[in-house]
């Protein structure tokens, strides 16, 4: 079709598909007017492909009283190879909703371009913004879309927390999402991990998150799961102090998605380094001083 | 049984001009300025769901004035080009000079093969990062497109207004001051006002007003309406300076300029971009209950 290089230059004018009313969804229409830049349009390889790829890892939401707070880790790995120590995982989807990724990186962050686009255009188009839920749905069917590539090694499994800007009054306006392979869309009630350390990030969730916390309260849950996660996987990593590569969390409140500072995270990082050094060396005085009693 | 009979190309052309430009001076006027910090747009528009202006991409906007239902679909190719092609380069290379040769293509295309030519008149305006490079561009049903300084006017009183602004308009003017000077403008040939002798001045609700803030990280435009409206239209009276940059629409979120960490920072336009990590500007928010997509044909120039 040679809508993609009409639809690129812009010269000849409109193509008709431009000018038809076909909907107000971005990823319908490049599937009718250039459908070769669709991720789920492109044939699957035949072969495993899994470890061709670098793979994110481990991503954490929490709801909090005001909203709801998601972290990444930032390592992507390739096999037993580190293929990168700063790769981001977290993005804005919106401005009340953000995306976390895990899985094969490049499809993954190809998902989150397409999907940051997807909800800009309905805004354009229709003047008004999607719901928290229309959203979340939406999502689950583009996950859909990737399932070959998931059954040859390529999954993405993405995480999406958003502010409910329709909430009813008591409910907790943060909201988050959790999805499998093949599109399931399950809404999390108050924490949710995903990624090859979830299991260790979740086990840290379950004895430090409460419902009602503040948000740095919150923040340091976040922090310190995803410390506890690269504790025991080594497909996360962990905070970086020599590098300066701290988590990537962002805060999703009535003000709007908002990512925080490296500052503030390493501030939150280095307290949770701290107290367990700090807790590691009282262990070690206190073994010292009962071998040298007896 | 009827004769069929020669009409020269010249004939055509003038007998389709002319049914165009009834069309258009039938509705009322639409005044696009520039100002010091970016584009505004001013509307005179009963109607606060069938916008005549609207966000095409990050920093370019679109006025029209005309049949409804044609610049509505023209502006949702607009909003299509501009996705698709920031999608598949980058954001920073979607410019306003792109969407406007696609609309004078488009609009030229139509006035010489259809038989009935679009009854519109459009404006693509960008923001630069600095004044001198803000760009407004005038589209007519005939798909010519004139690069204009200053402002725009287009709709059925263009002339009239178009004098008033010569007068009154300079260059770098503040907000508060450039709605003053469009709006009285607009309201001195305007037919909604034409009853009483003494003309006032077009009220809120007869506007609709949006602005490209330069200043804005990522996504500039954002509609002016409600209280924010209120207190621009209400010091203008006054004479007093409006507090500006207070624009918004959806009260949740107002981000000021550049002020959310890691958020719409121009420098990173995209998300894939490693790195620099921003992504979706906080941007406007459009004014909810609107029903702009719903593509209902058969629209009246308005």
């Amino acid at each position: 079709m040679d809508g993609l290089t009409q639809s690129h230059t812009g010269r000849s004018g409109f193509p008709p598909a431009y000018l038809d009313r076909v909907g107000s969804s971005f990823t319908d229409f490049l599937a009718q007017a250039a459908p070769d830049l669709l991720p789920s349009r492109r044939p699957v390889p035949s072969v495993q492909a899994g470890d061709l790829t670098p793979h994110g890892t481990t991503i954490v939401a929490v709801t909090y009283a005001g909203g709801v707070l998601m972290g990444g880790d930032r390592r992507a790995t390739m096999g037993n190879l580190i293929s990168s120590r700063d790769i981001e995982k977290v993005y804005p989807a919106d401005s009340w909703s953000v995306i976390g990724i895990a899985g094969a990186a490049g499809i993954a962050i190809e998902m989150v371009r397409l999907y940051q686009v997807e909800l800009e255009h309905y805004e354009k188009i229709e003047g008004l913004t999607l719901s928290l839920d229309g959203k979340a749905n939406r999502l689950a069917q583009m996950i859909r879309g990737n399932l070959g590539a998931a059954l040859q090694g390529l999954a993405v499994v993405p995480m999406f927390a958003g502010f409910d800007l329709d909430a009813a009054e008591g409910a907790t306006p943060g909201r988050i999402f959790s999805y499998d392979v093949t599109g399931g869309n399950y809404e999390e009630r108050g924490y949710a991990a995903v990624g090859s350390g979830s299991l260790f990030a979740k086990n840290s969730l379950k004895k430090t998150w409460r419902s009602g916390l503040d948000a740095g309260a919150a923040t340091r849950t976040v922090v310190e799961a995803l410390y506890d996660a690269a504790d025991d996987d080594s497909a996360t990593g962990g905070p970086d102090p020599v590098r300066r590569l701290y988590p990537i969390v962002y805060r999703v409140d009535a003000e709007g998605a908002v990512r925080l500072t490296d500052a503030e995270v390493a501030e939150v990082a280095d307290t949770i380094i701290g107290e367990r050094a700090a807790a590691e060396r009282q262990d070690l005085t206190e073994a010292t001083q009962r071998g040298s009693r007896s | 049984m009827t004769m069929p009979y020669y009409a020269s190309a010249e004939q055509v052309m003038r007998d389709r001009s002319e049914y165009a430009r009834k069309g258009i001076s039938r509705g009322r006027s639409v005044a696009v300025l520039t100002y010091a910090d970016g584009v505004l747009f001013i509307a005179e528009n009963p109607s606060s769901t069938l916008h005549k202006v609207g966000e095409i991409y990050d920093r370019i906007g679109f006025a029209a004035v005309g049949r409804y239902s044609e610049f509505e679909s023209l502006r949702v190719a607009g909003v299509r080009l501009a996705d698709v092609r920031g999608y598949s380069y980058n954001r920073r290379d979607v410019t306003g000079r792109v969407i406007a040769n696609a609309y004078a293509q488009t609009l030229g295309a139509i006035f010489t093969e259809q038989m009935k030519p679009y009854e519109v008149e459009l404006c693509v305006a960008e923001v630069g990062e600095t004044p001198e490079q803000d760009q407004l561009y005038r589209l007519t049903f005939d798909g010519s497109v004139v690069d204009e300084p200053d402002f725009v006017v287009m709709g059925g009183q263009a002339d009239a207004v178009t004098g008033q602004l010569r007068e009154n308009f300079r260059t770098g003017l503040s907000l508060s001051d450039a709605l003053m000077v469009g709006v009285r403008a607009l309201s001195a040939s305007s037919p909604a006002l034409s009853g009483n002798g003494d003309r006032g001045l077009l009220p809120a609700g007869q506007l609709e007003v949006a602005v490209l803030d330069r200043r804005r990280p990522k996504r500039a435009f954002r509609r002016v309406v409600g209280a924010a409206l209120g207190t621009l239209l209400g010091d203008r009276s006054a004479g007093g300076q409006a507090p500006e940059g207070t624009t918004h629409a959806h009260t949740p979120s107002a981000p000021q300029p550049g002020t959310p960490a890691g958020l719409g920072d121009p420098a990173a336009p995209d998300t894939a971009g490693g790195t620099g990590g921003s992504g979706e500007g906080s941007g406007p928010q459009p004014v909810p209950a609107d029903g702009v997509g719903g593509g209902t044909d058969g629209g009246t120039a308005s």
